[in-house]
């Protein structure tokens, strides 16, 4: 088990090196000079501008810029925007709202796919099976762009049940609307996921000797068939929570979230290197501890999966 | 038989048994339906693939022949009189902010959508599909190298890499759909190779392979030979449904106006210029995101169907 996790977590060292050094050369190649658009209209002062880049090693060359933000990373060193605020400062204001609202989105999704689809396989080829079976490929087709705007008319502006957009607080209840057309989509993924795995497991041997054994039809469901169930549902929805921190930035940009999504369409907009950079390292070691809990978590479910 | 075989006397079926005709019926000439071949006799029965696939060749048609469906042109002839105005006759679905007909609009707006999503489809399997094939064949550092690639990929926000394309020199100048396919490309392998690596892994040591390598077959001639024809199927269901989904992608990167240009019409764009406007005249972003809707629709659907009807395990259920 320790030496498992060991392993994972060095494998982890060339997914996150790889992935920054991607973006880095990325954002190394962005178009346009980021220094001289923050002098605006005005005529550019090259002594200024010639100090800011070396304060921001915007002189040096790639490998040495690379090196130079990977040293400071390793101090926690994240370096400071271009509007000289410190970015550790920056991702602490906005990695709180995008996690309130991934973790809305992800207990929306978990509870309503899981029951639904609970239901749906319980009951397969039925009608409720059917109708929930269309509605969730209905979900999954439309643009969450569509959703977004359809949801925020009806509920925010005609029915005004919340407010349409959600502003600089963005505490948990203003972020409930936004959470779900953000976890709509894989709402119905993890519906169809569920109930696939749930009539894959209802004919299984255990869950006969349950039966037969006398057990009530509660405690099949829940114990014998739903956790069995629930191994490759658990896999995806690990994967989500890197998805929805990093693939919010279209629904944050409709309620007008303050969050990750939102802060990384402006400074790529903008070509704010040092920000974009620390935002997508964070999301990619998101996206790696997640999946590793989600292995961990594979034999709590499943006693015979081991880590050897 | 030689002559002194003791004849003895054994139980026969009357001749009028009805059980007969019924066997003489059988023939056994005709060889046994292929996988491909069960699946479409399978496939003709189901509603669901009969809807999506009309609707399907409509939206082909539509695409390849948008005059057929529209007098009006989608643009130029756009009078700022008509901005924002209701249906009226030869208008069916009125007018956007700029006055121009969301009927014709729309029609002329398939063609883009459509033709990002099976070319970016196209390339995905081809590229995907190799490394795929490749990993899960070869195994080892091969493999390793390439998850680790792709999970690279994957931790990457694709705003990023699409305003990185579309400042590449060859699309500095002139945006066309390449830009958009370009970038959905490189952002959409690693799911395809994923997949195809899964199903290879899963028929690499089958009986026909090991036989195939027995008799002299060399190892890559036995990979694209007995190995990836029987490795298809999923591959090709995951690729239908995310043809829907690059459709999606596409209209998402044109909203945030990083996509297609706007000269180019496309249902993206037509959501992205309509949304200003969405209280005024919601009409002029509910068409085209209609539109979108029903076209990714079918295509889940029918790849939906597929994968029910190659899978005869789930048939049983």
């Amino acid at each position: 088990m320790t030496r498992y996790v060991l392993r994972r977590v060095l494998q982890m060292i060339p997914v996150f090196l790889g992935a920054t050094l991607l973006v880095y050369f990325l954002v190394f190649s962005l178009p346009g000079d980021p220094i001289a658009a923050l002098f605006g209209d005005r005529p550019v002062n090259e002594v200024v501008a010639a100090q800011l880049r070396e304060q921001y090693n915007l002189d040096q060359p790639f490998m040495v810029q690379y090196l130079e933000y990977l040293k400071n990373l390793l101090t926690f060193n994240l370096g400071n925007d271009f509007s000289g605020r410190p970015v550790a400062e920056v991702l602490a204001q906005i990695f709180p709202v995008t996690m309130r609202l991934a973790v809305l989105a992800l207990c929306f999704e978990a509870v309503f796919g899981i029951v639904f689809g609970l239901i749906a396989g319980l009951k397969k080829g039925r009608i409720f099976d059917a109708t929930v079976l269309f509605v969730s490929l209905v979900v999954i087709a439309i643009p969450v762009f569509v959703l977004g705007f359809l949801l925020q008319f009806i509920i925010g502006v005609k029915l005004g049940w919340t407010a349409p957009t959600v502003g600089a607080s963005a505490g948990w209840r203003d972020l409930i609307l936004p959470a779900v057309v953000l976890g709509l989509a894989s709402f119905a993924y993890v519906l169809r996921l569920t109930r696939t795995s749930v009539i894959e497991n209802m004919n299984a041997d255990y869950v006969r000797t349950a039966t037969a054994k006398g057990l009530s039809r509660p405690r099949v469901v829940t114990v014998h068939i739903l956790r069995n169930s629930l191994i490759p549902v658990i896999t995806f929805l690990g994967a989500d929570l890197g998805a929805l921190m990093g693939g919010a930035i279209v629904t944050e940009g409709i309620f007008n979230v303050p969050g990750v999504g939102q802060k990384l369409y402006q400074a790529v907009i903008r070509g704010e290197g040092p920000t974009i950079v620390s935002i997508v390292s964070v999301l990619v070691l998101v996206y790696v501890v997640a999946n590793l809990l989600v292995d961990l978590l594979y034999a709590w479910l499943d006693p015979r999966i081991r880590y050897e | 038989m030689s002559k002194s075989y003791r004849t003895r006397e054994h139980f026969v079926a009357p001749a009028d048994s009805d059980v007969l005709p019924e066997t003489d019926a059988l023939q056994d000439g005709r060889a046994p339906l292929s996988m491909w071949g069960e699946a479409w006799r399978n496939l003709r029965r189901r509603p669901l693939f009969i809807i999506s696939a009309l609707l399907i060749l409509l939206i082909i048609a539509v695409a390849a022949f948008p005059q057929l469906f529209t007098q009006n042109p989608p643009d130029g002839a756009c009078y700022l009189a008509d901005s924002n105005a209701g249906p009226r006759p030869g208008h069916p679905l009125g007018f956007t902010l700029q006055g121009c007909d969301v009927y014709a609009r729309l029609i002329y707006g398939t063609r883009a959508s459509l033709l990002v999503g099976i070319i970016t489809t196209a390339c995905v399997v081809l590229l995907g599909g190799t490394l795929g094939a490749l990993a899960g064949y070869y195994g080892g550092w091969l493999d390793a190298v390439i998850a680790r690639l792709g999970d690279i990929f994957f931790a990457l926000p694709l705003i990023l890499g699409a305003i990185i394309v579309m400042q590449l020199p060859m699309f500095r100048e002139n945006r066309n759909i390449w830009t958009v396919v370009l970038t959905l490309v490189v952002f959409g392998w690693p799911q395809i190779a994923r997949i195809t690596r899964g199903a290879v892994i899963s028929v690499r040591n089958a009986d026909f392979v090991v036989a195939s390598r027995a008799l002299g077959v060399s190892r890559f001639q036995a990979l694209v030979k007995h190995v990836l024809p029987n490795a298809l199927a999923p591959v090709i269901v995951t690729a239908t449904i995310s043809l829907g989904t690059f459709i999606v992608a596409e209209a998402t990167l044109s909203f945030l106006g990083i996509g297609l240009p706007p000269d180019i019409m496309s249902w993206g764009n037509d959501i992205s210029s309509a949304q200003t406007s969405l209280r005024a005249n919601p009409a002029a972003l509910l068409w085209p995101a209609g539109a979108l809707s029903v076209t990714v629709l079918s295509f889940i659907m029918l790849g939906d169907a597929v994968r029910d009807a190659l899978d005869p395990k789930a048939r049983k259920l």
